[in-house]
């Protein structure tokens, strides 16, 4: 009876705390939990069953689109009949210790809605693409098990109400990003490139930990909502609003600061960029799904999820420190990484730098104009640059896995399909006015940055950045598609499983924009939870004309001096490159990257290899040293004691003694040396034991 | 006694049984390693059978309590709480999982498993003893066979590992004994349960002082010198890698994934309800040497060559998160928030006790079955792309690597997080520098994944041998608790929470 019920305590199951209210927002854990357990069913799958695996992946990941469909309809229904700040909560306690409850929970509001569907659609599509793209690869099993796991973490991501599971799905992600880049093991660059992007990620996500625990010290929750009682909510933000930090910052800004720490790590923000061209290691669709539209975008979304911190404590029109760190750095990161990406001569690795920089568009967007923007040029980017990589793959894949783009040229005749596709995302990532979706935007950034109250100068660092985003994909098309062909064997066209999610998506790449456009800003109501109208007028806001024409004008400059330089030069692969001959030393500091790795490589690498080795010989010789000296003195004092215990102990005491030397003398028989001593010394110490204890029994 | 004792002394029997197994293995020759199967099997089933007898309150349930030598203190004192059985259980199950490792001994296995049974009779009886004399004289009958299973069946160098590690261990024991003459002469008691109590009132720190003197401070440090030789804690931790290095593989299984738990638990059984204002006073330096054996330890496994040192120093690293937790729970508690905080603290460190245990065990399992397919190789450069030839075996060490450096949805996160939970609030410089160990582990943990694991395949080892069925039904169990504890925690917190609301409400700082 007793048993029963003690055994009932030691597993009690999840417990309901607070339930939303729609069939949509109960079911929405299965979006993530479906490809999770597809993905564990593949990993238990023997390994030649491709077709299988291929299935059971593609089919989950279908499912979880038609659910994220089904919510998204859910929240729309909702937004559609007025009922503008829909947030539906399910929360569950995953333990209790002391007073604490660890809670888990989900979400759906229109965040998490838009978001699932642009990581199930995009996702949904690069799958496909993998069946062709990967269709030779002896691993092709494990490469959609991962593939499967990475979705439903990333899609737990989104879905998660409570920083601690976000964590949890985001450290998942980045496993998952881990075992992609390395999925070639074989090959030391690209192992080497996984161990850099776990590591690189987690120097964000250990101050991602400290600001997790912070807040729930402080708030006793990590629920983001929770009918009031969530950390987002009014009472946790303004107790933290309350409650001083160091250097002048509250602990709402504290805390912030270290999220976004975690954010910039896996979004590529300065400083630590570095992991991700390097990523490109890994499968081009695993380039196009985790580090172009999804995971990279995590960050981003973090940020959106935890914005009433970040904003916390601003007053209107004005920002915070946090904001305000954000805005910098998105900024830095985007004219920096475009600067990068002028001199790359790797088709993936511009790409890759073009995401870093886009990404810093992103937390600009964030930082100045609310999460709206940021959201709205996050998703357009997604389907854009998801576009490019997958274009990209097509163009590796048509050239015989050749990504020197000096070796290829002339394909839009070899590779019609891809070329107008790859086009599309190029006019849409360089913001080419009015039809892509790109334009609008970055246009919505530009005006954000340009009605920034703190400072000007982000405004002018993006649209210097804009500037550079149109001359290098520019040079890179120039170098890819036109001309004549410079490689080795001829090109050819994709498959139609490759070529169609391309046009898709660049189908995509047109439209999106005009979700978000002054005249039905939808995007941005819907997120903001307002009605959106339809009005002409939205153009005639003061400066938006000229802005829009500014940045017009900014991209027809960079497309034209692009083309100027490379357009039809019909180089060889080994000539210099045009901007090289015209400033040798600019072109090799961007070339190599401002030399940024190589100063980690003699400043953090050095110090941990050095401070590795100095910890070993601390242990080697100083601490060791003192254990020598501790067994040197322990053997005196062994001697001191047998002299002790022939001469002093009282003779009563033998028998006990000789009964211990006895025992141990059994196991000693299978050893002879020195042992017996430390015998004798534990024997010693019993009986010393027994003499105190005698002595102080007394009465 | 308790109205939880029931009629079998479960406890004795817990403890019993490993001996009676370890003398019938000693006289059975070539079998020995399945009495000692079947020894551990049934102690792991009777450990089990104790953990769901545990009394709901979190206070000691199974006493066994007898008159023994009643004028010198000493009593034969036997309970568990949800820390004790805990413990038992782990023991239990390392215990288990380093038999089964161990099946190419060749030299003498009946010795070798008789030994092996002999420490698992110490652990049992360490993590059960309520009287100080009775668990003295177990935690000293785990260390007899500890040294001869390195002496015997040992590295090259066995021969001063086992020594440094013997009298190393001695040197710490000393100092605890030492300790509690002194107070078994003020106090007259050995008993934990009733020292508790006096030191939760503070009559024991009055009781002492008017014996000896004002010498409590150097009481607590005695103990606590015991505890972090064995724990251990930096700098008494260099006995480690050499024992661990030269330690036959399951060996160094036992002494990682349960012997190093005897330190812990006796800080928390022992040292801290005893001490706890004299812990509280020198605090700063202990957290500071928390944070050394959490910082230093990650960053020495960095410059090892040799697997088992590597995960030597990693084990030191991780049972460093557990002195983190331990030490800044040690501040006389104001107010229910950092109540709260040392509330989840202590749950993190008892669970990351036993995380450790299971993973570190499952690690040098993992080495154990490298030496054996590649003739005693394990120098961390010697292999490459392994995963090709075996990609099972790549693919279980690697949830057990993972596991390891913390990743969340694994049983490794789960503790740490509650514990730097805990911790945050008490001591935020120690933890924002403690932090700084998660990131040096998982760069020495993905290192040794890419040497051991990636990259092309050397010519040598392109028939390595993938694991076999056996070695996969043996595995299995451990990586599924793995992921169980990491995604249902409760399993073992829904235990601990009371015990650690009791042991905290006995605690004195």
């Amino acid at each position: 009876m007793m048993m029963q019920e003690e055994a009932a305590v030691a597993f009690s199951p999840l417990t309901q705390c607070y339930g939303g209210s729609s069939f949509a927002a109960h079911m929405l854990w299965l979006i993530p939990a479906l490809p999770i357990i597809a993905a564990g069913a593949i990993a238990l799958l023997k390994q030649p069953r491709r077709k299988t695996s291929a299935t059971l992946a593609i089919g989950s990941l279908s499912f979880s689109l038609l659910l994220s469909l089904v919510a998204f309809g859910q929240v729309l229904m909702d937004w559609a009949y007025g009922d503008y700040g829909s947030r539906e909560t399910v929360n569950l306690t995953w333990f209790q210790v002391g007073a604490i409850h660890v809670d888990l929970g989900w979400v759906l509001d229109p965040l998490s809605a838009i978001m699932l569907v642009m990581v199930s659609f995009v996702g949904l599509l690069i799958f496909i693409y993998s069946t062709g793209y990967m269709a030779h690869d002896e691993n092709y099993t494990r490469f959609f098990c991962f593939l499967s796991l990475f979705a439903g973490a990333m899609l737990g991501v989104v879905i998660s109400n409570s920083l601690l599971l976000l964590f949890m799905c985001w450290e998942l992600v980045g496993l998952t990003s881990y075992l992609l880049i390395g999925f070639w093991y074989q090959k030391p660059s690209a192992a080497a490139a996984a161990k850099k992007a776990f590591l690189t990620t987690r120097v964000g996500d250990i101050f991602f930990l400290l600001g997790m625990v912070w807040l729930f010290a402080q708030t006793g929750t990590l629920l983001f909502y929770n009918n009031g009682g969530g950390s987002m909510e009014h009472v946790a933000l303004s107790a933290l609003l309350a409650q001083p930090a160091a250097l002048g910052l509250t602990a709402a800004g504290a805390i912030g600061l270290l999220i976004f720490a975690g954010a910039a790590g896996k979004s590529g923000q300065l400083p630590l960029h570095v992991w991700l061209p390097d990523a490109m290691e890994g499968p081009t669709p695993v380039s196009a799904l985790i580090h172009a539209a999804t995971m990279v975008a995590a960050g981003v979304y973090l940020i959106a999820r935890v914005y009433p911190l970040m904003q916390a404590g601003a007053l209107a029109g004005g920002t915070t420190t946090a904001l305000t760190v954000v805005t910098w750095v998105g900024a830095s990161t985007a004219v920096f990484a475009a600067l990068i990406a002028v001199a790359q001569n790797d088709i993936k690795r511009i790409l890759a730098y073009s995401t870093v920089s886009q990404l810093g568009y992103m937390m600009a967007g964030l930082g100045m104009g609310g999460v709206a923007v940021g959201m709205f040029h996050l998703i357009t980017h997604a389907f854009f640059k998801a576009l490019l990589f997958m274009g990209a793959g097509s163009v590796i894949h048509g050239c015989h896995e050749e990504q020197d783009i000096r070796r290829m040229g002339g394909l839009k005749a070899d590779m019609p399909l891809t070329f107008i596709t790859y086009s599309i995302g190029m006019l849409a990532l360089c913001g080419f006015p009015i039809f892509f979706s790109g334009f609008w935007s970055k246009d919505g950034i530009l005006e954000a940055a340009q009605h920034w109250s703190v400072a000007k100068a982000p405004f002018y660092m993006l649209v210097f950045g804009a500037l550079l985003t149109a001359f290098y994909m520019t040079r890179q098309v120039a170098y890819v598609f036109f001309d004549h062909w410079r490689g080795h064997k001829p090109a050819h066209e994709s498959p139609a499983v490759m070529t169609v999610p391309l046009a898709i998506l660049a189908f995509f790449a047109i439209t999106l924009g005009a979700l978000g456009t002054p005249v039905w800003p939808w995007f941005r109501a819907f997120l903001d939870g307002r009605a959106a109208g339809f009005d002409l007028h939205g153009f005639a806001e003061p400066g938006l004309l000229a802005l829009m024409t500014t940045s017009t004008l900014v991209v027809f400059l960079g497309l034209g001096v692009g083309w100027r330089l490379y357009g039809n030069k019909s180089t060889r692969p080994e000539a210099k490159d045009a901007l090289e001959n015209a400033v040798p030393w600019v072109w090799a500091v961007l070339r190599d990257r401002f030399y940024v790795d190589e100063l980690y490589g003699v400043t953090v690498i050095a110090f941990y290899a050095w401070w590795g080795r100095v910890a070993d010989w601390l242990d080697r010789h100083v601490w060791g040293g003192a254990v020598t000296g501790v067994a040197w003195s322990f053997g005196l004092w062994a001697r001191l004691s047998r002299f002790l215990d022939t001469n002093v102990v009282d003779g009563s005491f033998d028998k006990g003694c000789e009964e211990l030397s006895a025992g141990g003398g059994l196991l000693s028989r299978v050893q002879s040396g020195r042992v017996q001593a430390y015998l004798r010394i534990l024997a010693l110490a019993v009986v010393a034991l027994a003499a105190v204890l005698i002595w102080s029994a007394r009465p | 006694m308790n109205e939880f004792s029931t009629g079998i002394p479960l406890l004795s029997l817990l403890t019993g049984l490993p001996l009676i197994g370890a003398a019938i293995a000693l006289w059975s020759g070539k079998h020995a390693r399945a009495v000692a199967l079947i020894t551990t099997m049934s102690s792991l089933m009777l450990a089990l059978l104790v953990w769901t007898r545990l009394p709901v309150s979190g206070g000691m349930g199974l006493v066994e309590q007898l008159a023994w030598a009643p004028s010198l203190g000493i009593e034969y004192h036997l309970g568990v709480d949800g820390l004790g059985a805990l413990m038992l259980v782990l023991s239990a199950i390392v215990t288990l999982m380093s038999v089964d490792a161990a099946h190419r001994v060749h030299h003498q296995p009946n010795l070798y498993f008789a030994l092996v049974l002999v420490l698992e009779s110490g652990l049992f009886g360490s993590f059960t003893a309520l009287n100080f004399f009775h668990w003295f004289l177990f935690w000293e009958l785990s260390l007899i066979p500890a040294f001869f299973l390195i002496k015997l069946w040992g590295g090259p160098r066995r021969g001063p590992a086992a020594t440094q590690f013997f009298v190393y261990t001695m040197a710490g024991s000393v100092a605890l004994l030492v300790a509690f003459l002194a107070i078994f002469v003020s106090t007259g008691s050995m008993d934990f349960g009733h020292l508790t109590l006096l030191a939760s009132t503070g009559e024991l720190e009055q009781m002492v002082t008017a014996h000896l003197g004002p010498v409590s401070l150097w009481l607590a440090i005695g103990v606590l010198a015991g505890f972090a030789v064995k724990v251990p804690m930096f700098p008494f931790h260099t006995w480690l890698p050499a024992a661990y290095a030269e330690a036959p593989s399951p060996v160094t299984m036992l002494l990682t994934g349960a012997m190093s738990k005897m330190g812990v638990y006796g800080l928390l059984r022992i040292a801290i309800p005893l001490f706890g204002p004299q812990i509280a006073q020198i605090r700063t330096p202990l957290l500071v040497l928390a944070v050394a054996t959490i910082v230093m330890g990650a960053w020495a496994a960095v410059a090892q060559k040799d697997l088992k040192r590597v995960f030597a120093y990693s084990s030191v690293n991780h049972l460093g998160y557990c002195l983190l937790g331990i030490f800044a729970l040690a501040v006389p508690s104001a107010g229910a928030a950092a109540q709260a905080s040392q509330a989840a603290a202590l749950n993190g460190v008892i669970l990351q006790m036993f995380n450790h245990g299971i993973t570190a065990a499952a690690l040098f399992w993992f080495v154990a079955m490298i030496q054996m397919r590649s003739g005693g190789g394990r120098g961390i450069d010697d292999f490459g792309g392994l995963r090709k030839p075996a990609p099972v075996f790549a693919g279980l060490m690697g949830i057990a690597l993972f596991s390891s450096l913390g990743l969340p949805g694994l049983n490794g996160f789960v503790g740490e997080f509650l514990i730097f939970r805990g911790v945050f609030p008490l001591a935020w410089v120690a933890a924002t520098v403690s932090i700084l160990g998660l990131l040096v582990t998982a760069a020495v943990i993905l290192t040794v994944i890419q040497k051991v694991f990636s990259g092309p395949v050397p010519e040598r080892w392109a028939a390595f041998p993938d694991l076999h069925h056996g070695e996969r039904l043996a595995l299995a169990p451990v990586i599924g608790l793995m992921l169980l504890l990491g995604l249902v925690p409760q399993v073992i917190v829904d235990s601990v929470n009371p015990t650690v609301l009791n042991l905290l409400a006995h605690w004195r700082f």
